[in-house]
C-alpha cells in the first residue's frame, strides 16, 4: 500500500478571480487533479432573457473586468448576425482597433506583473520591480497604452461605453487617436525589446501534443471573426461551433468542462494556439521577430505562451497604429436595423482565448436565450490533463513546491475564473476513484 | 493532509497593511488598482500590500489597517467570511456597485431563483447560492464606500491616499448632469430626446456616455437625494415606456434603494410581471 497524500493550493494567486488547485497522490502515482473554482456564480445568461438586445453588451462587459471588450465585441458580432446588420468597413476596422488595445492592456498586465516573477522565484510584479525596474516599469507602460486606447475609443478602459449594435456610438476624431501615435511608436519599440527579453526566460522542457484550438481568417490575423480552426487541421464555421465543441460534465466533478463533441478530447486556446496557426498573417514586425527569436515554431511548450503574448502584443501595437494612420472620421458611426425574431451566434479571440456567444431575440429586441462560453472553461480540461503529466516532474521537494509549481503551470493559461458563467462551485469528492 | 502555507508573520513595519478582498464580481475594480500604472509603484511604496491574490503570491494573515472589498455577498459561505473580515479589518472599504449596491447580479433579486439555477446549470444541485445579491454593508458595518462600475482609479488613489495620511478620504457626490455642464456636453435628453440618468446618478465617471451621445446608464449608483420619481415622471410624459425606464434602472445598481424604489414604483403601477 503506497502513500497517499493530497496537495491543495486554497487560493491561486496572480489570476483573475479565485479558484483553487487539488492534487492527491498515490505514491508517485497522480490519482486526482482538480481546478477548483469557487468563484461564485452570477447567473448572467438567465438574467439577459427579457433584456433588450441593445443592453446585451454593456451588461455582458460585466462578466470580466479584464476581458470586457471581448465580450462586448462577441456580443455585438452574434446580435448582428441574428439581425442580419453589416457592418461597414470603418467600424469593422475601429473594432479590430479597440481589440488592439485590450490586447495590449491584459498581455501586458500578465506578461509582467502576474506571469514573469514565475521566472525570477518572486512574489509578485512589484517585487520583481526592484529586480528589474526598466523591464516592468516598461511593462507597465505599455499596460498604460492599451488602456489610453481604450480610454480615446471605448469610453474608459474597464467596460468601454462606447460600443453598440451596428458599430459604435460616436466614432472618434481623428485627432483624438492621432494623439496616441508618439506613445505607440515608442511602444511598438518597447513591445519588441520586451518580447525578445521573455524569449531568453529560462523556460522548463515540457512539451504536450496540444490540439490547439483558434480562430482562422484568409485576409487577417483573426480576431473579430473567421473559421474556428485548429492544430489537428480541422476547421468549422462558427455557426457550427456547438457541433464540433461541447460543454459537459464531468463525474465526480462539478465544474463545467469543454471539449470535443466526439470523445470530449481537451483543447487548448489563447495566444500560442493563434501564433501557432496564425504566424503567417502577423504584422511585419512581429512577424520577423518570431522568425528571429529562438523558438522553433509551432510550439507546444505552454510555459511559453509568454512569447506568443510578447508577439501578439507586437502585432497589436503595429495594427493600432497603422489603423490609426489611415483613420478618417465616418458617419453614422452605426448601421441602423430592424428587429425580429432570430438567432445569431459570434466568436472572436480574447486575450486568453477563443469566447464564443450564441443569443435569440424576439421581434420586440428582447433577448430569449444566451449561451456564453469563455476561454477559461475550455482551457480548464487542457489544464487539468497538462497538470497530471505535469506533476510527476516536481515530486522531488516538499508539498509547497509541488503547489508552487502547479500553480506555475496554472499561470500559462493566463486563466480568468471571473468569467465564471460556466463554472460551479467545488464539492471536493475525497472517496476512492476509478 | 498538507496545506500550502505561505503565511508570513506580519514584519514590523509603519506602513498601513492593506487587504484587497473579492466576492461575487468582475474583477475590474480590483483591477483599477494594477491600472494605476503611473502609480502603482509608488502606492506599493506607502501601503504594504499584505493580501491581494491577484496581483501577488505573498499572503500575510491579518489583522489589517485598510481593506479594499469587491464584489457582492451571494452564498453562506461569503456571508460568513465578510464577517472574519471586518472582524480583521481597521478600516473597510467597499469598491464598486458590486460592494455598495449588490451589482448586475441583484437582478436575481426580482427572479424565481430556483429557475434562474435550472437555466443556467444542468445540474442545480451542485449548486449552493442565496437567493439574493446584497451589498457589504446589508452584512457588516462599512467604513466608507467607493462607488462605480468599475471604480474611478483616481477616486481609489484619493482614498489610499487619504489613509495614509490619516484623514477622511473626499470624494464627491452632485450628479453627471452636472459634470456635463462642466464638460460642455450637449445635453442628450433635451437635444435628441434619449432617456438619461445623469441628474439621478452620482459623479465620478467624468460624464462619459452623454460625450459618446448616450444617456447615462446610472454605473456610480444614485447621486444625494435623487428625486427618481420626478425624472421617470418625465420621461414617460415625452414618450419613453415604462418597458424601457424599468431596466435602466435595473443596471449595475439596481438594488441600490432609491433605485429599487423608483423601478419598483413603475412595474408595479403598471402592473408588469417582473422582467429580468
Amino acid at each position: 500500500m503506497t502513500k497517499t497524500r493530497t496537495i491543495k493550493v486554497e487560493a491561486l494567486t496572480r489570476v483573475e478571480g479565485e479558484g483553487g488547485l487539488y492534487v492527491r497522490l498515490d505514491g508517485e502515482r497522480v490519482d486526482d487533479v482538480k481546478l477548483s473554482i469557487y468563484e461564485p456564480p452570477r447567473f448572467f445568461e438567465a438574467f439577459l432573457r427579457g433584456r433588450a438586445l441593445e443592453d446585451v453588451p454593456d451588461i455582458t462587459a460585466r462578466i470580466c473586468g479584464i476581458c470586457p471588450v471581448a465580450y462586448q465585441m462577441s456580443a455585438v458580432h452574434a446580435l448582428e448576425a441574428a439581425l442580419g446588420v453589416t457592418i461597414s468597413p470603418e467600424i469593422r476596422r475601429l473594432r479590430r482597433l479597440l481589440y488592439c488595445g485590450e490586447w495590449i492592456e491584459s498581455h501586458a498586465l500578465h506578461m509582467h506583473l502576474l506571469h514573469a516573477p514565475d521566472f525570477y522565484g518572486v512574489d509578485s510584479g512589484i517585487d520583481l520591480a526592484s529586480r528589474f525596474p526598466n523591464e516592468v516599469n516598461r511593462g507597465l507602460r505599455l499596460k498604460k497604452h492599451g488602456n489610453e486606447l481604450l480610454e480615446v475609443l471605448g469610453g474608459r478602459a474597464i467596460h468601454p461605453i462606447n460600443v453598440a449594435v451596428g458599430g459604435f456610438f460616436k466614432a472618434p476624431k481623428k485627432d483624438d487617436l492621432l494623439r496616441l501615435l508618439p506613445d505607440f511608436e515608442w511602444g511598438l519599440e518597447a513591445a519588441i525589446a520586451t518580447t525578445r527579453w521573455v524569449a531568453t526566460l529560462d523556460f522548463p522542457d515540457f512539451t504536450r501534443a496540444y490540439d490547439m484550438v483558434a480562430l482562422q481568417h484568409p485576409d487577417e490575423y483573426a480576431m473579430n471573426e473567421g473559421h474556428v480552426a485548429s492544430t489537428s487541421g480541422t476547421s468549422v464555421a462558427v455557426e457550427d461551433y456547438e457541433n464540433y465543441y461541447e460543454e459537459f460534465h464531468v463525474e465526480h466533478s462539478t465544474a463545467l468542462h469543454s471539449g470535443r463533441t466526439d470523445g470530449h478530447a481537451s483543447y487548448h486556446v489563447g495566444p500560442l494556439a493563434r501564433i501557432n496557426l496564425n504566424r503567417e498573417q502577423l504584422f511585419p514586425e512581429a512577424k520577423v521577430l518570431a522568425d528571429g527569436i529562438d523558438i522553433d515554431w509551432p510550439c507546444w511548450n505552454p510555459f511559453q505562451s509568454i512569447v506568443a503574448r510578447g508577439l501578439e502584443l507586437v502585432h497589436a501595437y503595429e495594427e493600432a497604429i497603422a489603423i490609426i494612420r489611415d483613420y478618417k472620421q465616418f458617419s453614422p458611426s452605426r448601421v441602423s436595423y430592424e428587429h425580429r425574431a432570430s438567432s445569431g451566434c459570434a466568436a472572436t479571440e480574447a486575450p486568453r482565448g477563443l469566447i464564443y456567444h450564441r443569443y435569440e431575440v424576439d421581434d420586440a429586441g428582447l433577448v430569449t436565450f444566451a449561451k456564453i462560453v469563455p476561454p477559461t472553461s475550455q482551457n480548464q480540461q487542457q489544464i487539468e490533463a497538462d497538470l497530471r503529466d505535469w506533476l510527476p516532474r516536481v515530486l522531488d521537494g516538499n508539498d509547497d513546491h509541488i503547489a508552487c509549481e502547479c500553480e506555475r503551470l496554472v499561470r500559462c493559461y493566463d486563466p480568468c475564473i471571473s468569467c465564471s458563467t460556466h463554472f460551479l462551485k467545488l464539492t471536493l469528492d475525497r472517496g476512492k476513484q476509478a | 493532509m498538507s496545506t500550502r502555507a505561505r503565511h508570513e508573520q506580519t514584519q514590523s513595519s509603519t506602513r498601513p497593511k492593506l487587504a484587497v478582498v473579492k466576492f461575487a464580481s468582475c474583477d475590474g475594480c480590483q483591477l483599477s488598482l494594477l491600472d494605476c500604472e503611473d502609480d502603482l509603484l509608488a502606492v506599493a511604496g506607502v501601503v504594504d500590500i499584505a493580501y491581494f491574490l491577484e496581483a501577488t503570491s505573498r499572503i500575510v494573515p491579518g489583522p489589517y489597517d485598510v481593506a479594499l472589498v469587491e464584489g457582492s455577498i451571494t452564498t453562506a459561505h461569503d456571508a460568513q467570511r465578510i464577517q472574519d473580515i471586518r472582524q480583521q479589518s481597521k478600516f473597510l472599504i467597499t469598491i464598486g456597485a458590486c460592494a455598495t449596491a449588490g451589482g448586475i447580479q441583484s437582478l436575481k433579486n426580482w427572479a424565481d431563483h430556483e429557475e434562474f439555477m435550472r437555466v443556467v446549470y444542468a445540474h442545480p444541485e451542485f449548486i449552493s447560492t442565496l437567493a439574493t445579491s446584497t451589498p457589504i454593508a446589508d452584512h457588516v458595518e462599512v467604513d466608507f464606500e467607493l462607488r462605480g462600475c468599475p471604480i474611478n482609479r483616481h477616486q481609489l488613489v484619493e482614498v489610499i491616499a487619504a489613509l495614509v495620511a490619516g484623514r477622511k478620504p473626499r470624494t464627491r457626490t452632485h450628479s453627471v448632469c452636472l459634470d456635463c455642464k462642466r464638460r460642455g456636453t450637449v445635453c442628450v435628453e433635451v437635444a435628441q430626446g434619449i432617456p438619461c440618468l445623469g441628474p439621478i446618478t452620482q459623479t465620478g465617471c467624468g460624464a462619459i456616455c452623454p460625450a459618446y451621445d448616450r444617456g447615462c446608464y446610472g454605473c456610480f449608483g444614485p447621486a444625494a437625494q435623487p428625486n427618481c420619481n420626478s425624472l421617470t415622471d418625465h420621461y414617460e410624459s415625452t414618450g419613453s415606456t415604462r418597458e424601457q425606464l424599468v431596466p435602466l434602472l435595473r443596471n449595475f445598481n439596481a438594488a441600490a434603494p432609491e433605485f429599487q424604489a423608483a423601478s419598483d414604483r413603475l412595474e408595479v403601477n403598471s402592473g408588469t410581471e417582473a422582467q429580468s
